[in-house]
């Protein structure tokens, strides 16, 4: 029973604006705090690679915002479960606000790549497995986003949105195992859970500060965004009218 | 004749039944607007022409790239017939039948979209090999165009029929659509035109062609569901 009374309180747009309200300044100070050390620390300190000299070093804000790209769909998708099957408000404003966000990233990782592939590759772009997939999220994300803002109704909105994204789920793993299936340009994962990186030390530890500063930050990009989405939604109600009353608005 | 008419209306009508009165009412349907049916294979075949015309003549090019420009024809092709999936019957109220019915949303959609298929697909395989011969391709690449084309256009269709449900009513739909869907179909199309490369390169397309029956496997039964859910909010937005 106390577990439903927690997913309701949970679901409850004013007691996430509260609780978000009191995360935004730490998000904001550790993400900071972790992403400028991890890249000052990459950027300026790490040392050369033996191969790739200075030019591996874009590797610390590639691999952060490519990471990022792909968790932040999943992290939509386990929103839009949410909202099919309990109808959460709140699951659908994350969705919806942090699309954008995915979509940055997204091309963020795609931007950075291609100007790490001109020195290493020798070109722009490669239609390889990875890349090609990684364009396709970033069409996925356009599509959420174009989707959400075609309907009108708040409620078919979020319930659209949340199918089109679960059914772009499939691309994923397509992603993320793209470089073990078929033997492309693109390198293997750096990270993986089980195998020691291959990087010496002073190079994955800066990598792993800036991807964690990263996620912190996108945390409080989250809550920042779905706090103004939930007062444009719900701004008929009493508590988001007393609040715009008590800051003098 | 009401008793009668009261009597025929509560005929339990078996699940294979309904499916099959579902097929059958929708070809008869397209049979009757010919154009619905003869639109989508126009636009084909002048997507193809504008290769040769736009691109090069050349015969070496066309050989190479024959099998693409005819896939990437037929998805086109495809995209432009699926508004049509759900419309007419969403906007003369058939649809909000069909959800009422006691049988289950996901098969009827299932045999909706079979009948997509049947009246939109089916004639493009019909029709890319007298295509496939004016692009200069081989026999050998033509038959395996055409097989990669048999199991891929239902694949386009069932994906399709999630865009189409998902954009039924909207202002914006086709261009909609389009946007939504065309990312799901880049890796159909890629390894339909894969299939017909390794052929050409003599490579053997067993594997590829078992990966094309896997995606016609999972569309087939995973697609509906979606596309049900997906119709029971367009019907619940209008």
């Amino acid at each position: 029973m106390s577990m439903w009374r927690w997913f309701h309180k949970f679901g409850s747009p004013k007691w996430f604006f509260d609780i978000a309200s009191r995360l935004i300044p730490w998000l904001l100070g550790t993400g900071l705090v972790l992403l400028l050390t991890g890249l000052v620390w990459g950027l300026a300190f790490a040392p050369q690679d033996y191969l790739q000299g200075n030019s591996y070093r874009i590797i610390f804000i590639h691999v952060p915002s490519a990471f990022l790209a792909q968790s932040v769909y999943l992290m939509m998708a386990s929103a839009a479960v949410v909202t099919l099957v309990w109808k959460m408000k709140l699951a659908d404003v994350f969705v919806q606000t942090m699309a954008p966000v995915g979509a940055l990233l997204t091309f963020l990782a795609l931007f950075t790549g291609a100007v790490w592939g001109k020195p290493t590759w020798g070109t722009w772009w490669v239609w390889d497995a990875r890349l090609t997939s990684m364009l396709i999220l970033l069409f996925l994300y356009c599509g959420v986003i174009v989707l959400g803002r075609a309907i009108a109704d708040e409620k078919s909105s979020a319930r659209a949105v949340a199918v089109l994204v679960l059914v772009g789920v499939v691309n994923i793993p397509i992603i993320k195992y793209s470089v073990d299936w078929w033997n492309t340009l693109h390198q293997p994962a750096t990270f993986t859970l089980t195998k020691r990186p291959s990087m010496p030390v002073e190079m994955w530890a800066p990598l792993l500060l800036s991807v964690v500063g990263l996620y912190l930050l996108f945390g409080w990009l989250t809550c920042v965004r779905m706090q103004t989405g939930i007062l444009v939604r719900e701004h008929r109600t009493s508590w988001v009218r007393a609040l715009v009353r008590s800051q003098g608005v | 004749m009401t008793a009668k008419l009261q009597a025929a209306t509560t005929v339990p009508v078996g699940v294979v039944a309904a499916m099959g009165g579902v097929v059958r009412r929708d070809l008869q349907a397209s049979f009757r607007q010919p154009q619905d049916l003869l639109n989508p294979l126009l636009f084909f075949m002048m997507v193809v022409t504008l290769f040769p015309l736009g691109v090069s003549p050349e015969e070496s090019f066309l050989r190479q790239s024959g099998s693409g420009i005819l896939w990437v024809a037929a998805l086109l092709s495809t995209l432009l017939s699926l508004d049509h999936l759900f419309r007419h019957d969403f906007d003369n109220g058939t649809l909000e039948q069909l959800v009422l019915q006691p049988q289950p949303l996901y098969l009827l959609v299932l045999a909706k979209t079979l009948a997509h298929w049947l009246v939109t697909g089916l004639p493009l395989v019909l029709l890319a090999p007298v295509l496939a011969v004016m692009l200069h391709l081989e026999g050998n690449s033509i038959a395996i165009l055409c097989l990669t084309l048999l199991i891929g256009t239902p694949v386009l269709s069932f994906i399709g029929s999630v865009g189409a449900a998902l954009t039924l009513g909207l202002r914006s739909g086709g261009v909609l659509l389009s946007l939504l869907i065309i990312p799901l179909y880049i890796p159909v199309l890629i390894f339909g035109t894969g299939t017909v490369a390794a052929a050409a390169g003599g490579a053997s397309v067993g594997a590829y062609l078992a990966l094309m029956g896997a995606f016609l496997v999972l569309s087939v039964t995973l697609a509906p569901f979606a596309s049900a859910a997906a119709l029971r909010i367009s019907l619940s937005n209008s």
